[in-house]
């Protein structure tokens, strides 16, 4: 039984069709060409396939894409404004917070979540704020040092 | 996933309809941190997934006139760790809520799966029997209430009948110089299964002995584990050395754990008796620090 979903996707209203037994990652990757929020595990347990569901960061493997009826959904491609990076992304750049970058995606989308809601937080708070999405390659120092800066330049601190 | 239907009730009343309507075959969702896994892995199928995030009553942390509270059903532990009124007035409860999974899997899960999904490691569930919560329970005859300790009945089962859902926790107002708190022993701090864990509630008299007590112990019995002894170590005595000694004792006593690439048996019965005694250390010290 096809269900058709209208929800606020990256700030645009959008509606989709979905099983019932679809996830919302599925949905936003095979229905809506959404690619840049990736599949690890599929169980919870690695962060790639993060979104930010009206306004908390959720697993979107372990989220029904019926769920979503109503919701406004942030995915990694509605980081970046009118080609202008998000200083997140500005900075993962700067800093090499990534090798093969699979992890990426969920990582930014996690720390926009944290930083929305801490714009100010301490180390301990990155890491465990971030504790649900792993990486394989980077190793988390640089990953943490890329999320101090950003969180620098969105309260306005940092010296050009 | 096997083919199902979703629903998203908005009334109680609409909700046990539905699951009556599946003659049993319906899934009730929450969070779906445990139940979409197991959908996934083929563990069982369901016809029907009946959402409850969707009724208004099963959702948030309410305080009452008099202090107790009530916690709905498909209150997301973000928003139950969160609430300031509960962690002041029952730390250990709110702090079992903060350990659950990562920041993706609490903005998701609930108290409620934790405990209807019955695992015997579930983090929340000694510490909601520690604080003597009760689960309110609706079914086609109306509601009914069961001490937490009384809602599972072994590994993945529980005493619910498939036409009934859990709607809300209801937790006492604690008494004056009352302190709680959860424990639990993983060899990661983020992201992992209990080993052991402990939740206890202590109530100190004006001569500083303890007064009441109330302890529960995960991961170490096919279910949570309540540990009533535990109050017959610590009434009447102050928390120094022998007290504690007892207690590690009584909470060693009580286990009945399983071997797994966890931990052994024994592992796990000696983490019980040192978390038992960590715990009820921090929960004195909160219980002291109230007027
Ligand atoms: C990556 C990851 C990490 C995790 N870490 C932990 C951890 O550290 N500690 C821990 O204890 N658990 C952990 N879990 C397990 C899980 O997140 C918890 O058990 C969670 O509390 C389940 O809640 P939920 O709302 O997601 O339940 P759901 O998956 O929605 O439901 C679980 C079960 O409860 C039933 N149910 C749901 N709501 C009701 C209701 N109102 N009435 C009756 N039955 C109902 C469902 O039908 C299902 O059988 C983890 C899971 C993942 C994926
Ligand atoms: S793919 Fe969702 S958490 Fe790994
Ligand atoms: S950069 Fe490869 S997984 Fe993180």
């Amino acid at each position: 039984m096809t269900m058709k979903i209208s929800t606020t996707l990256n700030g645009e209203s959008v509606d989709f069709l979905c099983e019932p037994n679809q996830t919302l990652l599925e949905a936003l990757r095979d229905r809506l060409g959404l690619t840049g929020t990736k599949e690890g595990c599929g169980s919870g347990d690695c962060g790639a396939c993060s979104v930010i569901m009206n306004g908390r960061v959720v697993a979107s493997c372990l989220v029904l894409a019926a769920e979503a009826e109503g919701a406004a959904i942030t995915t990694v491609e509605g980081l970046a404004k009118d080609g202008v990076l998000h200083p997140l992304q500005q900075r993962f750049l700067e800093h090499a917070a990534l090798q093969c970058g699979f992890c990426t995606p969920g990582i930014l989308v996690a720390a926009k979540a944290l930083l929305d809601a801490n714009p100010n937080p301490t180390e301990a708070e990155v890491r465990l704020g971030l504790a649900g999405n792993l990486c394989r390659c980077t190793g988390y120092d640089k990953i943490v040092r890329a999320v101090f800066a950003a969180a620098a330049d969105l309260r306005g601190e940092t010296v050009a | 996933m096997t083919p199902f239907r979703y629903l998203a009730p908005t009334s109680i009343g609409a909700a046990i309809d539905a699951l009556k309507a599946s003659g049993g075959t319906a899934k009730l969702l929450g969070g779906g941190t445990d139940l979409l896994m197991a959908l996934r892995a083929r563990r069982y199928a369901a016809s029907v997934v009946v959402d409850t995030k969707r009724i208004p009553e099963l959702s948030g942390v309410n305080v009452r006139a008099d202090g107790s509270f009530r916690i709905g059903a498909a209150t997301p532990c973000s928003v139950v760790a969160a609430d300031p009124a509960l962690s002041a007035a029952w730390p250990g409860v709110a702090e079992s809520a903060n350990l659950i999974g990562s920041v993706q899997v609490r903005n998701r899960a609930t108290l409620a799966g934790n405990l209807c999904n019955a695992s015997p490691a579930a983090d929340s569930v000694p510490a909601l029997i520690a604080a003597g919560a009760v689960a309110v329970v609706a079914g086609p005859g109306g509601e009914r209430r069961l001490a937490v300790e009384q809602v599972t009945t072994g590994p993945g089962t529980t005493a619910l009948a498939p036409d009934e859902m859990l709607v809300a926790f209801e937790l006492p107002a604690p008494a004056p110089r009352s302190g709680s708190a959860y424990l639990r022993l993983t060899p990661r701090t983020e992201m992992d299964i209990a080993i052991v864990g402990c939740g206890i509630a202590l109530t100190l008299a004006a001569d500083g002995t303890i007064a009441a007590a109330r302890m529960a112990l995960g991961a170490v019995a096919p279910t949570a584990l309540p540990v009533p002894e535990a109050a017959g170590v610590l009434v009447g005595r102050r928390l120094d050395d022998a007290a504690l000694k007892a207690l590690d004792a009584v909470a060693r006593a009580a286990c009945r754990p399983i071997t797994d690439k966890r931990g052994t048996s024994a592992y796990r019965i000696r983490g019980a008796g040192v978390l038992a005694r960590r715990a009820a250390i921090l929960a004195a010290s909160r219980a002291e620090a109230q007027p």
